[in-house]
């Protein structure tokens, strides 16, 4: 278990009868102007349609998909930062859209940037940051130093500008951050999206980590596929929108009769994973 | 402790963050506050030395340059308010944080709130700064000032520009480009109707109707007068402040949330790029 402390309310959120999460025909659509149907036009993009799965508490769900299939729609939707266009999402049994303030006491995340003050240090981001989690700093003094050590991040380089980070350094950062506020739900949406493959393979390592010594469920939106197959135990794939399965790799192979995900994409599609089209740019909301 | 006591004491630690957050963003761009703090002594010096040209007598050029000083003061201070208040999300959306910030269990009420506070706590200092660089520059004279009842009168009406600042912050929200400049626009039609360096009395008759819901206008009366003059706080001017207080938090959190609801549900709420 974490060493950690935890905020001092989610434990009592937290029910254990029901799954990690559950989503049921989740819908979210954008609008965006579409020129070619004249100057004030609009037209209706669906990120997500009738998106339903579940996932079980301690469970690790890698969801595939091209840039612009809905992935960090539905992270963002989960992190209530989004409103709902259609169906229900629950995290331990709590309204993501009605209980806001309960599920944000139990949910956080990792994105593809960084995102910090670039002028402030890590040990002050992580400090202001667990502030609106609550934590107070007598407890953030020991537990900041402890977090930034384990994901492996220089003691020395703690008071230094993030602008000064590598971007390897600055995503361990982030996921100290996420990590801080002991979130039993957390959504990592492209976590090694640009890094070098020896910083790619430390955080990898350290989500791995994280499942073996916090009770935390992990949703993991990415495109590389290597990635979700070695550490999710469900694969799902989201295409323009559309969940189009979710079980684990084997299954996904056996139903296909194929080797490797990327055929299993080109089964479940028509399409080379690789191969966007105009509408899929369009779709790309959250680049 | 109490479910009601954990949570207040959450709320407030996470009302502290905002503040710690701009302290350390306040040290790491010190110069830049210094070379901002010398274009405001600047910019009210143009303002002020407007007096010496009148040709009145001494004592009645000291009281003009007094009061223009008063105004030029407030008025940077506003704008201090206004800025820190437009920026809660204009500056998260520039350096990626916002969702972050706005993903945390953290109340609005807490959230703008520690804005505000750490704004006022700032622009006080500002203000005090500005205010004795000019005296002394330009040589004004000021032995009956009531400093104290001019400080009160400020903070009390910084109680009502934060709740103004709350309806200016949602702009960005609802417009990433153009939504902070709207607030400067705010924090100009409020001082022009307040009588920000002339008396109200010299305004069309509509425009001194605005002014009476205009917290400027009260606190440029009243600290004015303790400047000038060595008044007390005044209860004609610290009740309308109080009333206009009263109403412009509450609508200032309800517009927020609109605003707020309608960035979610238009995707919105994300860091600029």
């Amino acid at each position: 278990m974490s060493t950690l402390a935890a905020p001092t309310s989610s434990s009592t959120s937290v029910r254990g009868d029901v799954p990690a999460v559950e989503v049921r025909n989740l819908t979210k659509v954008f609008r965006r102007r579409d020129r070619k149907a004249g100057r004030f036009a609009r037209r209706r993009l669906p990120a997500l349609q009738n998106v339903s799965f579940t996932i079980e508490r301690g469970e690790c769900v890698a969801i595939l998909g091209q840039n612009g299939s809905g992935k960090s729609t539905l992270v963002r939707l989960l992190s209530t930062l989004l409103l709902e266009d259609g169906g229900e999402a629950r995290v331990f049994g709590h309204d993501v859209f009605s209980e806001a303030r309960t599920i944000r006491r139990l949910v956080n995340r990792v994105s593809v940037e960084a995102s910090f003050f670039k002028k402030m240090s890590a040990q002050e981001n992580l400090s202001y940051a667990a502030r609106f989690y609550g934590m107070p700093p007598s407890v953030t003094r020991t537990a900041i130093p402890a977090i930034l050590e384990k994901v492996g991040f220089p003691p020395d380089r703690r008071t230094e500008s993030m602008q000064n980070l590598s971007r390897g350094m600055q995503q361990k950062v982030a996921l100290a951050r996420a990590l801080l506020t002991s979130p039993v739900l957390l959504l990592l949406d492209e976590p090694t999206t640009g890094l070098d493959p020896r910083s790619k393979l430390e955080v990898q390592e350290f989500i791995r980590d994280v499942r073996r010594t916090h009770d935390a469920t992990i949703l993991l939106c990415t495109h590389d596929m290597a990635e979700a197959e070695a550490l999710a135990d469900r694969i799902g794939l989201l295409d323009r929108g559309e969940l189009l399965f979710l079980e684990p790799v084997d299954d996904v192979r056996r139903r296909y009769g194929v080797q490797t995900l990327e055929q299993a994409f080109f089964a479940a599609t028509g399409r080379e994973f690789e191969e966007e089209h105009a509408d899929d740019e369009l779709r790309e909301v959250y680049g | 402790m109490t479910a009601i006591g954990a949570t207040m004491r959450s709320e407030l630690i996470g009302l502290g963050g905002i503040v710690e957050r701009n302290v350390y963003l306040t040290k790491r761009y010190f110069l830049w506050d210094v070379a901002f703090m010398i274009w405001t002594i600047a910019n009210t010096l143009t303002i002020v030395f407007i007096a010496r040209a009148v040709h009145v007598s001494a004592a009645a050029e000291n009281t003009l340059a007094t009061k223009l000083l008063v105004g030029a003061v407030i008025w940077a201070f506003l704008g201090i308010i206004f800025e820190f208040m437009t920026e809660t999300v204009a500056w998260e959306r520039w350096e990626g944080t916002i969702e972050y910030t706005f993903m945390a269990p953290i109340s609005r009420v807490m959230h703008l709130g520690g804005q505000g506070a750490f704004a006022v706590l700032y622009g006080l200092i500002r203000a005090t700064i500005l205010f004795f660089a000019v005296v002394a520059f330009i040589g004004i004279h000021i032995p009956n000032a009531n400093f104290g009842a001019a400080f009160a009168l400020l903070a009390i009406a910084s109680l009502s520009f934060i709740g103004i600042g709350m309806m200016t912050s949602v702009l960005p929200l609802i417009s990433p480009e153009k939504g902070a400049q709207l607030g400067f626009v705010a924090q100009g039609l409020m001082l022009v109707v307040s009588g920000v360096y002339y008396p109200v009395s010299v305004m069309p008759h509509w425009m001194q109707l605005i002014s009476k819901l205009s917290p400027a206008t009260y606190a440029l009366r009243g600290d004015r007068a303790s400047i000038v003059s060595g008044t007390g706080l005044v209860w004609a001017d610290v009740w309308p402040l109080l009333i206009i207080a009263a109403f412009a938090t509450p609508i200032g959190l309800a517009i927020f949330h609109r605003g707020e609801q309608h960035a979610k549900r238009k995707g919105k709420l994300k860091r600029s790029g």
